[in-house]
């Protein structure tokens, strides 16, 4: 038995070498092939010609995309402004409107549990399916204005999606609909690690409950409030199923992100090599926002 | 607690009342319905009210106004179901979203048990790379994995819908994975392993019974996202028999904006698998996705 043991042992030291890269082997290939690869492609398309509905134009144009997206392209700079607008709107309301349903769904009350069930369920739900909910809300003829009929309030002119500014808001509602209760619940998770010694020894020392929460809590929230904002303004920046569904990023071009601008070169145009330009320039600014971000944060961290 | 030592008899009268204290516990401070109760009720209408006018229309006959769904009719759904096809897009959607689910699990329990249990080098590159594809923007992955999939022949095939999925959802998975194995102790195994299990064997006897919140988490976020995605599976996939619902719903909210009824209908067939799921794993949702933020 113990000559087993011992052989068995063995065995499993001098397998640890190469065990670890057995077991991650089917991440690193799939995401080989099917992320670094892919990113690598784009690079290199971007210096070609490539469009499915002329393919007798294909091939090397040298920085030709690049300058008609900078110089040319009328729609490149006002989707670049338009993303801008978009992800600062809804990482900024998300995160404050997810800060007071976090605190609010953190206090203790009977029923609790299935209150922040029902609060927290839109994050499970999908673009498109957030599109046609509020599609239907924003019904001119039978949509939730009919709800303010009583009141005197006249809801026949009601058409948020038509105009360019009301498109706007009229998408960000939806959108903050859906995105407010995953700051909610990751805000949650952190609240609910606060010492509570802590509150103790400020109430002790006379602090009231807004001071208690912006010298207690909000410092304790500080890291993930970091780390949640980076991540849902990438998520924010990327996601185009509602924009896509909902405006399509109209009317006109009043609200074509980016991403958006992309995914309808690669979906409709089929302008491949154009779209890849697109998306290059569009990853670098992402990088580069994401790193001033994380460096801008820890300037001031230093500070503190 | 001194009632740790008193017999079964003393506790069972302890702890009526006990529970009756707990009840009483959140004492009510001045202000507090101002505070809580009353801006909950407020999240609460601001979340509901869309849903319930959803479901509205969804059991309405198309012209009716009432604010009730009487009369009530499933017209909408027979008409989605049969005439629409969404009877192809929900088996579609449920082997695109039930073999996301399972591929994903299963590869990130492999690389999670890796990068827990083993020091090998290399270990902080593998670490590094995952949390780069978080930067990596779905939707410009379009063109390029497009283009694979066509080199591939899986153009028109679930499976590049399964294998997109499965890709963007392993890092985040691995690294949740691997925060979740390496708080069980290595010990249970090391003891299994001396009294003769395989590593294997010690694995999926001792670790795998405890690791059952983390595969709930897991399983269902990747379920839910591979059952709500879009961009990939409107891009990959042509042929109206390999729709899935969201591509379906998209069809449907394009050409048939003026028809409420099949539009409520729809997205209704596209909710209740998620809103199912989501009632199943609500609870561990805090702890499960804080987890998958920080790694």
């Amino acid at each position: 038995m113990s000559a087993f043991t011992t052989l068995t042992r063995a065995k499993a030291r001098r397998r640890r070498g190469s065990a670890p890269w057995m077991l991650l082997l089917p991440i690193i290939v799939l995401v080989a092939i099917f992320m670094f690869y892919p990113v690598a492609s784009v690079l290199v398309t971007s210096f070609f010609h490539q469009n499915i509905s002329t393919p007798w134009a294909n091939g090397f144009a040298g920085l030709e995309n690049y300058r008609v997206m900078f110089f040319e392209d009328p729609n490149f700079w006002p989707s670049l402004a338009f993303t801008a607008r978009w992800v600062v709107v809804q990482v900024v309301l998300q995160l404050v409107v997810g800060l007071v349903l976090a605190l609010i769904v953190n206090e203790r009350f009977r029923g609790r549990g299935l209150a922040r069930a029902l609060v927290f369920s839109p994050w499970a739900i999908s673009g498109v399916l957030t599109t046609s909910i509020w599609l239907l809300m924003y019904s001119p003829t039978s949509g939730i204005i009919r709800l303010l009929e009583p009141l005197g309030i006249d809801g026949s002119g009601f058409a948020p999606l038509i105009g360019p500014e009301s498109a706007f808001w009229a998408a960000s509602i939806a959108e903050l609909w859906r995105g407010i209760p995953f700051f909610a619940i990751l805000l949650l998770a952190e609240l609910q690690s606060v010492p509570k010694e802590l509150y103790e020894a400020a109430s002790v020392d006379g602090a009231g409950r807004i001071r208690r929460f912006w010298h207690v809590t909000l410092p304790h929230l500080r890291n993930v409030i970091v780390l949640s904002t980076l991540l849902r303004g990438v998520w924010e920046f990327n996601n185009v199923d509602l924009l896509y569904t909902l405006t399509n990023g109209g009317p006109g071009t009043s609200t074509t992100t980016l991403p958006l601008y992309v995914a309808q070169q690669a979906t409709i145009a089929g302008d491949f090599g154009y779209g890849s330009a697109l998306t290059t320039v569009t990853f670098i600014i992402l990088l580069f926002f994401s790193i001033l971000y994380l460096q801008l944060n820890r300037v001031s961290r230093g500070k503190d | 607690m001194s009632t740790t030592d008193s017999g079964l008899s003393t506790r069972a009268l302890i702890q009526p009342r006990r529970r009756r204290q707990k009840e009483e516990m959140p004492k009510r401070e001045p202000g507090f319905h101002l505070r809580i109760t009353l801006p909950l009720i407020v999240f609460l209408i601001i979340t509901l009210v869309p849903f319930y006018w959803m479901i509205l229309f969804a059991f309405r006959p198309e012209g009716s106004t009432s604010l009730i769904p009487i009369p009530f009719t499933l017209d909408n759904f027979v008409y989605v179901w049969e005439v629409l096809g969404y009877d192809v897009f929900f088996k579609n959607s449920v082997i695109v979203a039930v073999l996301s689910m399972i591929c994903t699990t299963v590869i990130s329990v492999m690389g999670g048990y890796a990068l827990a249990r083993y020091a090998f080098r290399g270990r902080g590159g593998v670490m590094v790379m995952l949390l780069c594809t978080q930067f990596i923007p779905g939707a410009m992955m379009l063109i390029p994995l497009y283009s694979i999939f066509n080199t591939l022949g899986l153009v028109n095939n679930l499976w590049s819908l399964i294998i997109a999925n499965v890709v963007f959802e392993l890092p985040l998975t691995v690294i949740l994975m691997s925060s979740f194995i390496s708080k069980i102790p290595f010990e249970l195994e090391e003891a299994a392993m001396v009294d003769g299990c395989s590593r294997l064997r010690g694995f999926l006897l001792i670790v795998l019974p405890q690791m059952r919140p983390a595969l709930v988490a897991v399983g269902s976020f990747t379920f839910i996202g591979a059952w709500n995605t879009f961009l990939f599976a409107l891009m990959f996939l042509s042929k109206q028999e390999l729709f899935t619902v969201p591509v379906g719903l998209g069809y449907t909210i394009g050409e048939n904006s003026v028809q409420y009824g099949a539009m409520a209908a729809g997205g209704l067939v596209a909710a209740v698998p998620v809103v199912i799921v989501f009632a199943f794993i609500q609870k561990y949702l805090v702890q499960g996705l804080s987890g998958a933020i920080k790694g």
